[in-house]
């Protein structure tokens, strides 16, 4: 089923939501309130409110310092940035002092397909995983990022959260999915083979496993939301069951879900795994899905990759 | 204006030489640190720890405390020390300083009591006091947040965001303080990238700037204590002397990092005992 509310306007609808009954959830962006979709946030709650202007190695300082001081900050703005200009303030304010800053990258991986390399983030889950402390979540579709949102507010660690920019389908039916960071989500069952996406590459992962089907093969589908703390039970037990492992991210195919999933399984049970991804190249041009099916990070690509 | 009593001064002054001395010992026991701006920084950090900040050693995470953020991390000798002094850990962990395993790192960590953020690297502090002080407004909490930056780290482009940030939330609840103290590791500020007209540029991003004898403690204290409420973010521009109090180390560029040799060693502890007594009379009499 598809929906029109795009995963970074189900985020911020659910803040505003939440922060009207605490005031201690501040929203923190860079010029960014129309990308994030943080009007209604700065409407209604102007006094929970920092706007910084474009700086966005001030807004994570920013929003270590209000952490410090009892808040829960939500640092908000295109993902693309933050993994990058600000990311010495990410590594030292925030991880390294424990701060448990919440920051939300918007327009994530190719989400700005026709602006450019500039404005892509496919390196960030590689980067934030080699900073201790750091959690990482890409959740799927609205229903689960909700319920992240929910469980983000108390959190006690700092959380880099990367979702699209366009309305995506929904991979859950209901608002009463279950949800908990650090802990996988088995979709499917099936022996054949696994294939594993986090984000939005999961509802391409669940499609294909239907065509697969249809075919014969019998696909375990896993949505890895949280790349950091990883679920490392999961794919061993992916591994001993089914033999194969395909991963599927919207990421460079260097340090990000396929290598956290080879970095287990070559250590403890050894199968192939095919990692579909962004291959080492600017990415070409274009809307995110025509991207998607160039690489291969589709439907169609994942059926041919667990076919060949 | 108010000025602090002479009493007050005289026991800040003994106080100060006295962290000088440690802070020297520990450099010398460890062969590592950052000596230069340490010693510049002794009596900005002495007047806010001894008379300025309201603090608990005994309850560092106590809630309406001032804040201190020492940005220029490298400085973290004359911390400790002060950290010692005051009573936030005990004196024998300095021993450890720099040591395989030691609680106190070569940069700050909030490991140590008394710590708010880990730093080391520059150009952080600013942004992250920017962050506490609007907090403090939010809550309408009356307490206030200090940062300690370094002249050289000026170079920052992240402390101009900061600063920006600062005036635009009003944060008179924010003080910045700048040990000018001129040298930077390459040789002279002035010469590596310049910083001058300082004053001029902070006040144009709308901060009220105060310029003071960085190492005059009485200069420094009464400075902190009158600063009021109006507005705007302070900044004291403390000029200072890298290396201060030690004759052969003052104003001298490689004593950014030096280690004192065994000579150099007993010569630097012999001049600041020689003040240490001068003041420990002086506040008999």
């Amino acid at each position: 089923m598809t929906n029109t509310i795009p995963c970074r306007k189900m985020f911020t609808d659910t803040l505003v939501e939440l922060a009207k009954q605490d005031k201690d959830i501040i929203a923190v962006t860079t010029d960014a309130r129309g990308s994030v979709t943080l009007d209604t946030f700065a409407n209604e709650l102007p006094a929970q409110f920092v706007e910084l202007g474009i700086a966005e190695q001030n807004a994570v300082g920013v929003a270590a310092g209000l952490v410090s001081a009892g808040k829960k900050a939500f640092v908000c703005g295109p993902a693309c940035f933050y993994v990058a200009r600000s990311l010495e303030q990410v590594k030292v304010d925030v991880a390294y002092s424990a701060n448990p800053v919440k920051i939300l990258g918007v327009s994530g991986g190719v989400s700005y397909g026709a602006l450019g390399f500039s404005h892509h983030s496919l390196h960030d889950i590689a980067v934030l995983r080699t900073f201790p402390g750091m959690h990482i979540v890409l959740p799927c579709d609205i229903y689960q990022t909700k319920k992240l949102v929910e469980e983000l507010i108390d959190y006690p660690y700092p959380v880099y959260i990367r979702v699209g920019r366009n309305a995506v389908p929904n991979v859950y039916e209901s608002k009463n999915v279950e949800f908990k960071i650090g802990k996988a989500n088995q979709l499917t069952d099936g022996d054949d083979l696994t294939i594993i996406g986090t984000g939005e590459t999961v509802y391409h992962c669940l499609e294909a496993s239907k065509i697969l089907k249809e075919k014969g093969i019998n696909a375990r589908v896993i949505d890895m939301h949280t790349l950091k703390p990883f679920d490392k039970e999961i794919v061993e037990k992916a591994a001993a069951e089914t033999g194969r492992i395909i991963t599927v991210e919207e990421h460079s195919i260097f340090g990000g879900l396929g290598s956290a999933v080879t970095e287990i399984v070559s250590q403890t049970h050894p199968v192939p795994v095919k990692i579909l991804g962004i291959p080492d190249e600017f990415a070409i041009h274009g809307k995110p899905l025509e991207i998607f099916h160039h690489y291969g990070i589709d439907t169609d690509g994942i059926v041919n990759a667990a076919l060949t | 204006m108010s000025n602090v009593t002479e009493a007050v001064i005289n026991r800040l002054q003994l106080q100060s030489e006295q962290i000088r001395k440690r802070l020297v010992e520990i450099v010398y026991a460890s062969k590592s640190g950052h000596i230069g701006g340490s010693l510049s920084s002794v009596e900005i950090e002495t007047a806010l720890y001894f008379h300025v900040m309201n603090i608990d050693p005994k309850n560092p995470k106590k809630e309406d405390r001032d804040r201190f953020i020492l940005s220029k991390g490298h400085s973290v000798e004359a911390l400790y020390s002060v950290l010692a002094a005051a009573g936030f850990i005990d004196d024998s962990l300095l021993e450890t300083y720099g040591k395989f395993k030691s609680l106190l790192a070569g940069h700050p960590t909030k490991k140590t009591p008394g710590v708010e953020l880990n730093s080391g690297a520059l150009g952080h502090g600013l942004a992250v006091g920017v962050g506490m002080a609007i907090a403090a407004k939010m809550d309408k909490k009356s307490y206030k947040t200090y940062v300690l930056m370094g002249d050289g780290e000026q170079g920052e482009g992240s402390i101009y965001e900061a600063a920006m940030s600062a005036s635009h939330y009003k944060l008179d609840n924010l003080v910045a303080i700048i040990d000018r103290n001129c040298l930077q590791i390459s040789g002279k500020t002035e010469d590596v990238m310049a910083l001058e007209p300082m004053r001029q540029r902070w006040e144009a991003f709308g901060w009220e700037v105060f310029d003071v004898d960085g190492n005059d403690i009485a200069d420094v204290t009464n400075t902190f204590v009158n600063m009021a409420p109006n507005n705007k973010p302070k900044l004291m521009i403390a000029h200072t002397t890298k290396g201060c109090g030690i004759s052969f180390m003052e104003k001298v560029a490689k004593w950014h990092h030096g280690i004192p040799n065994d000579e150099q060693y007993a010569e630097a502890i012999a001049e600041i005992e020689e003040r240490i007594q001068e003041y420990a009379n002086a506040s008999i009499r």
